[in-house]
Order: structure tokens, then sequence, then C-alpha cells
């Protein structure tokens, strides 16, 4: 039998503003039915989005959900989250609010790995404000602010989201919808914060004017620059300069949780524990 | 509430005990001078009543998980100086939109820009009227001694909750790191006068948080209780949901306003001291007020019949009040640590150009003296 999305939908806000073909959708569809095969609770759950054609993702879903403002989705995931460890509190930002306007938080978010999962919509483009550069933009493609090509140099958000300290990375394409179910189940399951980068396309505002100008053709350019982990990790370096790797790209069950670190320091000053010390921690610097 | 305890403290560290005891669960904050001290004393406090308090990576990053923390159901508190108020309008605005009750206290020092850190000034008046872009009204409430330092922060949580927005509680650096006594009510009474935000407890088929009466704020149900709406910087609907519709957005933006206008008595808040008989109206607020008053004993034995007018709610200001008094004393001046941001609002409320100000910005407390000089040359 078919999935029944609607008892997840907020039905009267269908159809999405989203464009036809949008991958946005393949991401909204795969997320709800991680949810719903980890069988949390619709009141369990808090969706915090941020601006731009991903910040509409938390108006569709009948959670508790937030729309934040540009960039901000992490700092106000970390109030919700600390102020109630025992819910599930999930981001959904695009490329340019997770790594352009909203980079700090996302590197803290990361570094405090806060049990809070981060889904990245990147669709390599401002597609909402109509094909402004975005940070993770290929070099040589048109914007409508680089109108002579992008020279900006592209960012991989996954690559700083380990550095960072995030304890759960990982990257699918939204011409994998299973795969991306699968690693959102992971995601929500890893205690920590996990940083999953869901790759879309934008044939409106990305491929229009840079020869994909369809649905298709978009999707078929995310599929010839992504490749598993498996075999990106038997690539040469040269091999791999062009290619996103896709999978689980960092998984650390052992790293300290935020909140839990916090129900620590809430010990010592109700008297339950002596103060945390250097000697708490394997990692000295 | 009534001054029943004595504790020997300083501003900062009073508004931080003011936080606890008015039930606030959740702190937010950035280093900033001369604010700190409001998070070190609370970072300890939070943590001992089950509460959190985090130092986030930045002064935006403050703000939003005390919003965020807000939404959910907790009172927020997050403690600033005047870069800080800056960088935190932005969400300021979506709290005023949103409609998210929290407190914002801000230790003002010299600006613009980095200014001077470590000295006194009175320049964010304007700022903390609107601090964000677009159209809402702005509730500060100004402490001008110690003890206000506690009981205006515990006045501003439960006015938070009354009005469903963010209510900026203004120290100054003065104030902030003055060391002395003060008397308090006592943590019960704090306790006792807790008002709540409402709630609604009927079927979540008939919540609509943001459909309300044209002068009420919304009714925002805390998270995770079977109540799932939408929170949103954008005109909203009575679900919360985004909309473009014209009277909703029109009547939306109306509400923000009137929702305190209407309501202005519930918030309105004045010293007056020595005015029964005076002819010389000195106005002034924060720790210029201490000043004031050290200066009018003195004109008062000089024979010079002066008086103090002190706002404590700084907006919405008590304009009618001062237009009463304005009516009827010809020789008013305003004394301020800035360049007449409030002497602008007396001479709006008063309807008078001929208003006269003391005005200092230079980092340094304006002294009694002063104040006297200044009064004999001008009136």
């Amino acid at each position: 039998m078919a999935f029944n999305y609607d008892q997840y939908l907020r039905l009267e806000k269908m159809p999405t503003l989203w464009c036809w073909g949008c991958g946005d959708g393949v991401i909204l569809k795969a997320f709800i039915r991680a949810v719903d095969k980890l069988g949390i609770s619709k009141d369990d759950m808090c969706v915090v989005s941020g601006i731009g054609c991903s910040g509409r993702f938390s108006s569709y879903v009948d959670f508790n959900t937030v729309h934040t403002t540009h960039g901000r989705t992490v700092a106000y995931a970390t109030g919700i989250k600390l102020a109630n460890p025992d819910k599930h509190v999930v981001c959904v930002a695009g490329d340019g609010d997770a790594l352009a306007i909203g980079g700090n938080h996302t590197i803290h978010g990361c570094r405090r790995n806060i049990n809070i999962t981060m889904i990245v919509i990147n669709n390599f483009i401002y597609g909402l404000t109509n094909s402004q550069t975005s940070p993770t933009t290929p070099k040589g493609m048109w914007t409508v602010s680089q109108k002579a090509g992008n020279i900006d140099p592209t960012f991989d958000g996954c690559k700083l989201a380990i550095a960072a300290g995030a304890s759960f990375v990982g990257r699918e394409n939204v011409t994998a919808p299973k795969k991306l179910e699968k690693l959102f189940v992971q995601a929500l399951e890893h205690k920590g914060f996990s940083y999953v980068e869901a790759l879309s396309n934008c044939h409106i505002n990305l491929g229009r004017k840079n020869k994909m100008n369809s649905a298709m053709a978009n999707l078929d350019w995310i599929d010839s620059i992504t490749v598993s982990k498996k075999k990106y990790d038997t690539l040469s370096p040269e091999e791999q300069l062009n290619l996103l790797p896709t999978g689980i790209l960092k998984q650390d069950t052992e790293a300290d949780e935020y909140c839990d670190m916090y129900a620590e320091i809430q010990k010592v000053h109700q008297g339950q524990r002596a103060k945390i010390t250097q000697d708490d921690f394997e990692k000295k610097i | 509430m009534s001054a029943t305890r004595e504790v020997i403290s300083t501003g900062n560290e009073l508004a931080a005990l003011a936080a606890i005891d008015a039930g606030c669960m959740f702190f937010g904050g950035y280093p900033l001078t001369p604010s700190s001290e409001v998070m070190h004393v609370i970072s300890d406090l939070l943590p001992k009543k089950g509460g959190v308090a985090i130092q986030m990576e930045d002064e935006i990053g403050g703000i939003c998980c005390v919003i965020g923390a807000a939404m959910s159901g907790k009172r927020a508190l997050t403690a600033t100086s005047g870069p800080g108020m800056s960088l935190k309008a932005e969400n300021l605005g979506l709290a005023q939109m949103a409609e998210v009750p929290l407190v914002c206290v801000n230790v003002m020092r010299g600006g613009p820009s980095t200014g001077l850190p470590t000295r006194v000034s009175q320049g964010d008046i304007l700022q903390s009227k609107n601090p964000s872009h677009g159209d809402y009204k702005s509730i500060t409430l100004c402490a001008g001694n110690l003890a206000e330092c506690y009981t205006e922060v515990v006045r501003a949580f439960n006015i938070a909750d009354r009005f469903m927005q963010p209510v900026i509680v203004l120290l100054d650096e003065t104030l902030g790191h003055m060391h002395g006594k003060a008397m308090l009510p006592t943590p019960e009474e704090v306790e006792a006068g807790i008002v709540p935000r409402k709630t609604f407890d009927g079927p979540a088929e008939e919540y609509h948080p943001y459909e309300c009466g044209p002068t009420d704020p919304a009714v925002l149900n805390p998270m995770f209780q079977g109540y799932r709406y939408h929170f949103t910087g954008l005109h909203h609907d009575k679900n919360g949901f985004p909309t473009e519709e014209i009277e909703t957005c029109r009547k939306l933006i109306q509400r923000l306003e009137d929702k305190v206008e209407a309501h202005k008595d519930e918030i309105e808040s004045y010293e007056e001291f020595m005015m029964d008989d005076a002819e010389v109206m000195i106005i002034a607020y924060g720790s210029v007020s201490l000043a004031a008053k050290e200066a009018i004993r003195h004109l008062r034995e000089d024979g010079i019949k002066a008086g103090l007018f002190r706002p404590i709610t700084i907006w919405p200001s008590p304009a009618e009040k001062i237009k009463e008094h304005t009516d009827k004393i010809k020789n008013v001046m305003v004394v301020e640590l800035n360049i007449g941001q409030f002497h602008a609002e007396v001479q709006r409320a008063s309807s008078r150009l001929d208003i006269e100000g003391l005005f200092k910005v230079n980092g340094r407390p304006i002294s009694p003296y002063e104040i006297v000089e200044k009064v004999k040359e001008v009136f």
C-alpha cells in the first residue's frame, strides 16, 4: 500500500510554493517517511526552518513549527532543545542559510554536538530570491549577482561540519529518495549533532542559465557530481576533485552530547557532583 | 511590591537575581561589557534550579536561543549592551511579530559603535523604542536605582507575558556596576505576584493562537503539548501561517500597536519627587535621577523650588503625565546622558519647544553640581 503522507502534512497549505519538478518535495516526503518509521509523535517534534525556499518546509509539516530569520535556525533550535532536551528538534536550512549568513551558528551547533538534526537543502543557488550566488555555487556558473561568471570558491558544508565537530555527517541526493530516507532515519536516531546535506535541483534559478533548463537536466548534473563514499574513497585526489561523496561521511557515537553535558553542570550546582575539570576529558586541548 | 529585605549587591547582580525569582528558566547571551555580570551570576543560579544558561557564539545566537526557549513556553532572559542590542535587533523584531515574550536587559554604555565600553551613557533610549525595522510598539522599562534593577526586571517578566512581546529593561553602566544597599521584596512575594502567560486549554482544532480581539495579545501555548501551530516572522493568519491577505496583514500590524496603546495604564510607571510645589521640573531617569535628587535638595536649600519627574516606563512614555506637569510648570529641563533623546519626547508630549536640556556624552556621569549650575543659569 502506498505511504499515506496526509497525517503529517498541513493539507490546507498545499500546493507548496515550490516550483514544478523541485527536489524539495522529495526531501519533505523522505523526511516524513523517516519520522513515521521511527514512530516519533507529532507532538514531540519541532521543525525549525530559516529563510528561502527551504524556509517554507516548516509550514507544510504538522509538527510544532518555527520559521525563523535568515540563517538562525540552529540558534533558535539550541534554545528549544536545551529547554526541552527530551524532544526532537530538527533544523531545515538552505545552503545560504546554513553556510553564508548562518555559518557561525552552524559551526557552533556542530562544535557543541547538541542533539539536533540539521538538514541542509543544497541547491547550489539562492532560489527564492532569483539566482544570486550561494556559497555552494560552482565556480564559473552564471548567477544574477555574478553575470560574468562566479569567481567565489565553492564551499563543502559536510567538510565544515566534520571539522567543526558534528558527530554525524552525511549527504544524499534527491534522485535517491530511499537512500535519503534511510540517511534521515540514521541522523534522527543518532545522539549528537547530525548534519545532513540533501542535494536538490533548482532548474529554474540555477539551471536556466547554466544549460540545465529542466528538472531532469539539473538532476543529471547532480548525479554526475556525486558518488558513494565507498567508491569515492577508492579514487585518487585528482579523480575526487569534482565529486561529492554521498552516504554517511562521519559517525562518532562516543562524542559527548551537549544536553547530557549540561545536565552535569546542573548536578555540580545542585551539589550532586564535583566541579568538571580537565581530568574528566580524554582530550585535553 | 513591598521592600522588606536588605541586600548589598550590584545592579547587574540584582537583575540576575530578579530573573531567577520571577521564574526565568533560560538565559542565552554573549559577553558584553558592562552587562557581562548578569551572565556571570545567572550561569550559576539557573542550573541550580534546573534551568539553563548558555553563552552563545554571538549576540544574535543569544537572542535567538532565548526566543526559541520562550516559544517553547519558558520564561527567558538575555542581557547585553549597545553593540549587542544592535545585533539583536532583527530577531527582537521577530519576537515582536510572532509575539514571543522575553526580557532583554541593556546595560547602556557609550556609543555609537564600540564607543566607550566601560563608561556610562543613556544613548540607547531611541534604539529601545524601535530596535528593529517595521511597526510595533516597544515596551521599555528603566531602572533608576539599585532596588529597581531587581523590581523592574520582575515587572518586565510579568509585562512580557501579559502583552506577549519582548520587554527591554534599561540599566546604565553606573547602576550596573554600582555596589550598595537595596531594599527588595522577598522572593516569596515576587513568586506570588507572577502572572503567567495565558494559555488555551480547549480542543486543538478550536485553537487559533493569533485570533484575538483588536487590542489583545496572541495566546501562545507551550510547545509539545498537542497544540501544533506555526511561528513566523512573516505576516500571518490566525494559526500563525504566512499570508498576504490585505485585511489580515493590516489588522495584525495595527493590533501589535494597539495591544500596548490601549492598555498603557497597565505599563505606565513614574516617580514624582518634591513635585507638589515645584516651580522648576527636572526630568531625569536611570542613574542620572540619583544626581538630580541630590541637586534638587541643594536647589531647595538655595530657595529654588525644584522637583523631579522620573519616568520608569520609558516606552510607551508617560506622555499625558508629562503634559499635565508641563502645562503648569514653566521651567522644565531634561537631564540625560545623550544629546536629547528623551528631550525630544518631552517636547512632543508637552507640545513645547522651550524645554531646556542638560546633555552629556563624554562617558562621565552628571554631578549634582552641574545640574544646580545649569538650573541657576537658564531659569
